[in-house]
């Protein structure tokens, strides 16, 4: 099937150049999109015209291009990762826009997440949060036998399902408190199910909730708007184990 | 464990407005369960004896205050963490769509609950302090037999249904309080699990669902008391 052709699209996208500076919208227009192609292949067709019009390319990040790096932002149309379910925008494709359409980009806005260029944010707060008890503190050795230690099916699986959170920030985009609970959540929950995470579990959800708390987002108020916008799906259940967690590790202090 | 820190961190504040929204929700019950007498007999009898004995009960005198309590820390939470939601978003988007993703209710519950705090303000000056501060000639004292014994009781029933018989805007207005607390409790009662951690991928659901039940209780069990004196009388 030969792919429709967007004739004309406008792009209304977030212009800043620097984090001092104030930002503004700018409205492109730009011709023959095939809706075959992807989002940021149409942002790359956009930035080739603005550059041979000698404008300044839009800058957004991006790095894999196949949904697993996370690096991929983009609020579009009033959504993080635009009008899909459980992809990041770099899976977006254009057959999800009409003829004509006006396409509104919008960086992640968290008070967490400043504005580095145009469409950019600075995750950098997700990394402090890792690093504030989102690992395992021990040697691993060498390979260690597969069943030396048994861990059930379903635990394994819920723990497989928090690790497959990327980091992106869709949940800190969406969440109408810019809260990173789910992102939290996922990354404690990931190691809370194993026995090898478990040493640490009370010193790894109080510091990590800490560090969320001090690096300025907000608190959850449980909307469940993070997990439907989420590309990995991560559930909110999580969040609940997070709770538990952290509210057992409190308690016990 | 290190108090300060517990009270100012996002999961510790959650933690208290659930507590305390769970004891609200089980006053409401009670609450509920004791005014629908009021529909159930026309002389008022059972709803005077009931209300009689929340006056007198010794029980229910510790629990005032511990309610009252339970109110003030309730809704001075929502307001330092609305606050802080708001501030951890300094520059705001341009588009939003966020129907898609989550209930009216579950975004507005700050604002749900500012206007039932206006309805309880209403509420409480057009009953309670007239029951135990200004009182009131439509209290004047009534005789009921409780047990072959002939009690003397204020006459609730008469202050509570003259209003509702006479004012189509206090019914209104109950109308409308009864709906927001609804509204309020289909987010507010299974947030609340989830807040303090009793949730997950199948409680979940089932919280929902009773979350629903209860929000529909409310609203439709306050809205039949004022329809009942407005339709009958
Ligand atoms: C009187 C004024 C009230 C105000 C200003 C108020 C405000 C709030 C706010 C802002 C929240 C947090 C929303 C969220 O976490 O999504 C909340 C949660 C809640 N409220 Fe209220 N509310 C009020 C009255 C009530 C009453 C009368 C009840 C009970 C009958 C109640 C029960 C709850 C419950 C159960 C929660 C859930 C706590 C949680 O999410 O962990 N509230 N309320
Ligand atoms: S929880 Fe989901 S939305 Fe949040 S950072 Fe992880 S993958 Fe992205
Ligand atoms: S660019 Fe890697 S997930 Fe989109």
């Amino acid at each position: 099937m030969a792919d429709i052709i967007l004739k004309k699209l406008y792009i209304k996208v977030w212009r800043q150049n620097s984090p001092k500076e104030k930002g503004r919208f700018e409205t492109y227009e730009i011709e023959n999109i095939s809706q075959g192609s992807s989002f940021l292949e149409m942002l790359d067709i956009l930035n080739d015209k603005l550059i041979l019009e000698g404008i300044d390319p839009i800058a957004f990040d991006h790095d894999c291009r196949e949904g697993i790096c996370g690096m991929c932002s983009l609020y579009i149309n009033g959504r993080a990762h635009g009008p899909d379910r459980e992809i990041t925008t770099c899976q977006l494709h254009m057959r999800k826009f009409n003829e004509g359409d006006t396409i509104t980009i919008e960086p992640w806005r968290a008070g967490a997440f400043p504005v580095i260029k145009d469409l950019i944010v600075d995750r950098t707060a997700f990394e402090k949060i890792q690093q504030a008890g989102g690992f395992v503190s021990v040697n691993t050795g060498g390979i260690p036998d597969g069943n030396a230690i048994p861990i059930g099916q379903d635990d394994a699986e819920e723990a497989m399902d928090a690790a497959a959170c990327i980091g992106c920030g869709a949940c800190v985009a969406t969440c109408k408190n810019s809260s990173a609970m789910l992102f939290v959540a996922a990354k404690v929950s990931q190691l809370a199910k194993l026995p090898q995470g478990k040493v640490e579990a009370k010193r790894r959800a109080r510091n990590m909730v800490a560090k969320m708390d001090e690096l300025g987002f907000g608190g959850c108020t449980n909307t469940g708007a993070c997990e439907l916008e989420c590309p990995k799906s991560i559930s909110i259940s999580h969040i609940a184990r997070l709770n538990r967690e952290y509210l057992a590790a409190k308690f016990s202090e | 464990m290190s108090k300060g820190s517990f009270l100012s961190a996002s999961i510790g504040r959650k933690f208290f407005m659930s507590i305390t929204g769970l004891f609200l929700v089980m006053f409401i019950i009670v609450h509920l369960s004791l005014n629908l007498l009021l529909i159930f007999d026309d002389k008022g009898e059972l709803f005077n004896m009931a209300a009689h004995f929340m006056a007198t009960n010794p029980l229910i005198k510790i629990m005032e205050p511990v309610l009252a309590l339970g109110f003030v820390i309730h809704i001075v939470w929502s307001i330092v963490i609305t606050i802080q939601n708001m501030r951890a978003r300094p520059v705001g988007y341009n588009k939003t769509n966020q129907s898609v993703n989550s209930t009216w209710v579950s975004r507005n519950m700050f604002i749900l609950g500012g206007l039932i705090l206006v309805f309880l303000g209403l509420h409480i000056y057009s009953f309670w302090w007239k029951m135990k501060i200004t009182g009131d000639p439509l209290l004047s004292h009534v005789t009921v037999m409780q047990a072959g014994v002939p009690v003397e009781m204020e006459n609730a029933y008469k202050l509570v249904s003259t209003l509702f018989k006479e004012s189509l805007f206090y019914s209104l207005i109950h109308i409308a309080g009864g709906i927001l607390l609804g509204l309020h409790i289909t987010h507010g009662f299974w947030s609340a699990f989830q807040t303090i951690g009793l949730n997950n991928q199948i409680w979940r659901k089932r919280f929902f669902v009773v979350a629903q039940i209860i929000g529909l209780v409310f609203a439709i069990g306050f809205s039949v008391i004022p329809l009942y004196f407005m339709i009958k009388f």
